[in-house]
């Protein structure tokens, strides 16, 4: 399929020696990848192999074609196209936001200093790392999402989900577009690793812990979304503003897909929560189970579940690595130039909370070896934003009860939590004080099987599974009851 | 020795600066410990095989200020590992095979706790990295008698925990896409792998030298393919078949050896007593004196004739004379070393029967029997400690000495020898001269680093004097003699002893303890380069001198930049 669009045009024509396939046709770019036949080569080995990975572990359930949202520039209006599209060919394209000549490195010890347009040798081993492990979460969660399309609320649904695996895909491609085109014989090693490794695979795990858990039912997938794909956005935004420019900007772009994914995971805890509200509201008490929706307390444990998972992505409030990746300018913080402060910190303290003799206190640390918690501080500050609107379902429906964030140490792995017990509400428990009480707080297997059970799939265009209520619009302008995905008659079978 | 790796936890401040370097923070360390009290180590033991696993307890350290994570290890960790490499020879001499792995996922080891390198004072940097090596080499000197350790790396091992695995006979890296070896001290801390690491690369698995440049510039290391193909490791297998796979490697190990040990002697703990300067143990007596700088040693020979067979000395366990003595001497060397590096020169004496001794000597020479041989290989290690240790180690040869083949080895360790001709007119007239006595012992039962025995680097490139020291095997030589022979510096008679002996210990105090230093390391280690030889020397002498460079350890130097968000900045003229 040949992409047009007003502002950028076709796709340019391919030049240089012929090879079997057509990279400058089929993967639409604003690199000009055309021009560059070693870069060309590089890529031409690895199509096939992810090709393979997305055939063998991407979407189990089998489609026609899927109404899919395909990057095809990075302006600020119709940088995206939509139309039904098989999945396998989907045109999983190579997008840098717009490059800015007069850009300077706005932190760290090269302040005012011009972007890297390549890599400086010395930073070589620590931009290569950084890039793989944001590379690896990005296939990871293809990985982890592939059966859900079996068990979808609705084809509406189906497609989101489907629309975050192709663009967790394409997030993969700019990674490994990375690798390849940076960093040499090494990068594109790395780069066949990321397809080698597998989420929850015994022999080849994927790098982070919270990628290797399967998503069991759909309201994981949406607190996924939520909460660990909202970890992926300021991960991003914090590379986003790397002295490397390429990187840069390729994170730039990569923060307008992840928009979407927060969406899926907005709306969809959202609709589950206002489908509870209401038989709630009717019942005039809790909702259960056998009442075909989630109950409120289940909705809160998944939530604890996931937003507690996704801290520990964050790592150490503490940070060695991290500071050194500030100073040296290969990971800022998050709106780092719209921060007023010197943009160094080589002077800077702040506080972070720590268990002491059983109580919670304060202590002051220096502000370069607490950029996690920079960057944590943030995303918890975000997460609240949902929760807020996940309330509001309640409070219209004239309901008292509410949802809540966990505190920060709770059900923590990493960090200076982790040797810790904290309950919910911040109190610092004994082992069999916690013991008793943590499945209250978290999902148990009885309850992940309750909440399976629910998980019936609705094909049927327009109608919803009855545990979800529907949105209140389309993808695209379209109606509600679109045909999102043609499924392929076997998947009907 | 290194390298922590991600989000290592800082809780004292990020500086660096302060630290173990003023005394008040460094403990007394006692080295003793046991199974029953470790933190980080667990040993299991099923048939022919033990398993080791280190399980780092983070809040465990040493010395307050750091937390172990990540499965990086301080002093703490190594005397564990020391015990245990110990118990496993003495205690389990059925034990053919140890696998060492780690009990933590994806990170076997991170190497040595870099906080705590930063906090650390030069001597304490130096001496930790001297028991480190010495434990490295009893690993090694474990496989050479019939017990092979293997490494079996279920995680990443990087920098320290990598050089832990090169002493291991084998190492079996986990296949699992993440999993690396690596040697990250050059490009992150502007150090140098300084227990072994570089030299076992190159010297020990052979590893091409451009690749070894490679290995040892890239700080994420490699994973298993390119490890096994260089050499860095033997083998890589994935999780699926890791447990079947390293059990498989033991069992060939097992079936290589030619050990044969049974009904282990336990090692209780060593009986020592601490009081007014002097520390004593069964058949070791040292007295400490701050204003001499100095150190007064005893050994003291056996009280009865050496048991009559193999099952006898297996009888007497610990209390075994030649056992008795070298757990006291591996202590208090190791006391010494770390709790007073003030006192820089080491006087020892013997006292007892020859011929008690003699029975003992030749016991041990023949051996036979494993426990015999054990307390042999240990008294060689023992002696390897003295050879290395940064001190003037002086003898002095008096009536009723004992220096017979193997403790005359203590006297040849030593830099110089002043024997007593004749005896103290003033204080016992009637005495018996003092005599030392060569036995084949002498001769190649307890070699050196360098492969050679005492007497040959002695001797080295002398053979004429090592031919004519060697026609005095087994008869008593007395002070003109030995002289004469090259056997003691100097034959003194009791008019002059004293005063020369005051004179000499005065004058070796008020040189600069670095230049001795350096001048008898040079001086002990004569002749051919080995793998030890060449960690002692060179790869020690360039990893001191960079840990004093501020490149290093300056206010901008990488390791003491290390964990302040900045990375070292390097003066880069070229030395």
């Amino acid at each position: 399929m040949t992409t047009t669009d007003d502002r950028t045009g076709a796709a340019p024509e391919p030049t240089g020696p012929l090879s079997t396939i057509d990279y400058s046709e089929r993967i639409p770019n604003n690199v000009n990848l055309n021009e560059d036949r070693r870069l060309q080569r590089a890529l031409e080995g690895w199509q096939p192999k992810f090709l393979d990975w997305w055939r063998d572990l991407g979407p189990q359930l089998p489609t026609e074609n899927v109404y899919l949202r395909t990057a095809i520039a990075v302006g600020r209006d119709g940088w995206a196209h939509f139309d039904h599209v098989p999945m396998e060919e989907y045109r999983w394209g190579i997008f840098l936001a717009e490059q800015d000549p007069d850009k300077t490195i706005s932190f760290g010890k090269h302040k005012g200093e011009p972007v890297w347009q390549e890599v400086p040798g010395e930073h070589r081993a620590d931009l290569m790392r950084l890039i793989v492990i944001q590379g690896d979460t990005e296939p990871a969660s293809v990985e982890q999402q592939r059966v859900l399309g079996a068990t979808a609320p609705s084809i509406y649904d189906m497609r989101n989900l489907f629309q975050v695996n192709v663009e967790e895909g394409r997030h993969l491609w700019a990674m490994v577009y990375l690798l390849h085109a940076y960093f040499g014989r090494e990068g594109r090693q790395e780069a066949e690793q990321l397809l080698k490794r597998n989420s929850g695979d015994l022999d080849a795990p994927r790098i982070l812990g919270a990628f290797n858990e399967e998503t069991t039912d759909w309201l994981q997938f949406f607190m996924f979304t939520y909460f660990t794909d909202r970890d992926g956005k300021y991960q991003l935004g914090t590379l986003k503003e790397s002295a490397f420019d390429p990187l840069g900007r390729t994170c730039e772009f990569m923060l307008k897909e992840e928009a979407h994914h927060m969406f899926v995971g907005t709306t969809g805890v959202q609709r589950t929560v206002e489908r509870t509200a209401e038989v709630m509201k009717a019942k005039g008490g809790p909702a259960r189970f056998e009442d075909g929706v989630i109950p409120l307390q289940v909705i809160q444990q998944y939530l604890n579940f996931q937003f507690s998972v996704s801290m520990d992505l964050f790592g150490s409030e503490q940070s060695t690595n991290a500071g050194n990746y500030y100073s040296s300018g290969l990971k800022g913080r998050w709106q780092e130039t719209r921060r007023k402060d010197d943009h160094v910190l080589l002077d800077d303290t702040r506080t972070m909370r720590h268990v002491v003799d059983g109580q919670i206190v304060e202590k002051e640390v220096p502000m370069l070896s607490a950029l996690n918690l920079d960057l944590r501080d943030e995303y918890v500050a975000d997460c609240e934003n949902g929760v807020r609107r996940w309330n509001q379902e309640l409070e219209d429906a004239g309901l008292e009860e509410r949802l809540v964030l966990p505190h920060e140490g709770f059900n923590r792995k990493v960090g200076t939590y982790a040797a810790h017990r904290i309950s919910p509400d911040g109190r610092v428990l004994s082992e069999d004080e916690w013991a008793a009480s943590v499945d209250e707080w978290l999902p148990s297997e009885e309850s992940r099987r309750a909440v399976a059970d629910l998980m019936v799939p609705e094909y049927e265009y327009g109608k919803f599974a009855a545990w979800i209520a529907p949105p209140k619009t389309g993808i695209n302008d379209q109606p509600v009851e679109f045909d999102y995905v043609h499924l392929a008659e076997e998947g009907l079978a | 020795m290194t390298a922590v790796r991600d989000e290592e936890q800082t809780e004292q401040g990020a500086d660096g600066s302060t630290g173990a370097a003023s005394g008040a923070e460094v403990p007394v360390v006692d080295f003793a410990t046991s199974p029953d009290r470790y933190r980080h180590w667990t040993l299991e033991i099923d048939g022919e095989v033990a398993t080791v696993t280190l399980t780092v307890d983070e809040a465990g350290g040493l010395v307050p200020g750091y937390e172990l994570k990540m499965n990086s290890y301080d002093l703490g960790v190594d005397i564990e590992l020391y015990d245990l490499t110990q118990r496993l020879r003495f205690e389990h001499p059925e034990v053919k095979a140890v696998v060492m792995t780690g009990g933590l996922e994806r990170m076997f080891c991170a190497g040595a706790n870099i906080r705590m390198l930063a906090r650390s004072s030069h001597t304490w940097k130096v001496n930790f990295c001297k028991f480190t090596n010495e434990t490295r080499n009893g690993i090694e000197d474990a496989t050479a008698h019939g017990q092979t350790w293997i490494a079996a790396l279920n995680g990443t091992a990087a920098g320290g925990g990598y050089e832990m695995a090169l002493a291991c006979e084998e190492i079996i890296l986990l296949d699992d896409g993440s999993s690396t070896v690596s040697l990250p001290e050059v490009p992150l801390l502007g150090v140098l792998p300084g227990t072994g690491g570089l030299t076992r690369v190159v010297d020990k698995r052979h590893v091409r030298k451009d690749r070894a440049d490679l290995f040892a510039t890239k700080s994420e290391g490699y994973r298993g393919e390119t490890a096994v193909e260089w050499g860095l490791v033997d083998a890589t297998y994935p999780m699926r078949e890791w447990e079947e796979r390293v059990a498989g490697h033991a069992a060939a190990a097992v079936a290589r050896s030619t050990r044969s040990g049974e009904r282990g002697v336990e090692l209780i703990p060593l009986e020592v007593s601490v009081e007014d300067g002097t520390i004593r143990y069964p058949y070791l007596e040292a007295r400490t004196s701050e204003t001499g700088r100095s150190v007064d040693i005893t050994v003291v020979g056996p009280d009865q004739a050496a048991p009559q067979d193999a099952a006898a000395a297996l009888a007497q366990g610990v209390d075994y004379w030649p056992m008795a003595l070298a757990r006291a001497l591996d202590d208090l060397v190791l006391r010494l070393r770390t709790n007073e590096p003030d006192l820089g020169t080491w006087v020892f004496r013997t006292r007892g029967e020859s011929d008690l001794v003699l029975g003992y000597d030749e016991q041990l020479r023949d051996g036979g029997h494993w426990y015999l041989e054990e307390v042999r290989a240990y008294l060689a290690r023992v002696l390897k400690r003295l050879d290395v240790t940064s001190r003037s180690l002086i003898s002095v040869i008096e009536p009723g000495s004992c220096l017979v083949g193997v403790l005359l080895e203590v006297s040849l360790a030593c830099d110089r020898q002043y024997m007593l001709d004749g005896v103290y007119e003033d204080v016992d007239p009637d005495a018996t001269p003092a005599a030392l006595t060569l036995t084949a012992s002498n001769d190649g039962t307890y070699p050196m680093g360098n492969g050679l025995s005492r007497l040959a680097s002695r001797f080295w490139g002398q053979e004429d004097q090592l031919e004519s020291a060697r026609q005095h095997l087994g008869e008593p030589v007395e002070a003109v003699a030995a002289e004469e022979v090259g056997l003691v510096t100097m034959a003194l008679d009791d008019i002059d002893f004293e005063d020369e002996l005051r004179i000499v210990l005065e004058e070796r105090a008020s040189l600069s303890p670095d230049a001795l230093t350096g001048m008898e390391a040079n001086h002990r280690f004569v002749g051919p380069e080995t793998v030890e030889t060449k960690i002692f020397g060179r790869l020690t002498a360039w990893q001191n001198w960079i840990f004093n460079r501020p490149n290093a350890s300056g206010p901008d130097g990488a390791l003491r930049r290390y964990g302040s968000g900045q990375r070292g900045s390097y003066d880069h003229r070229r030395v």
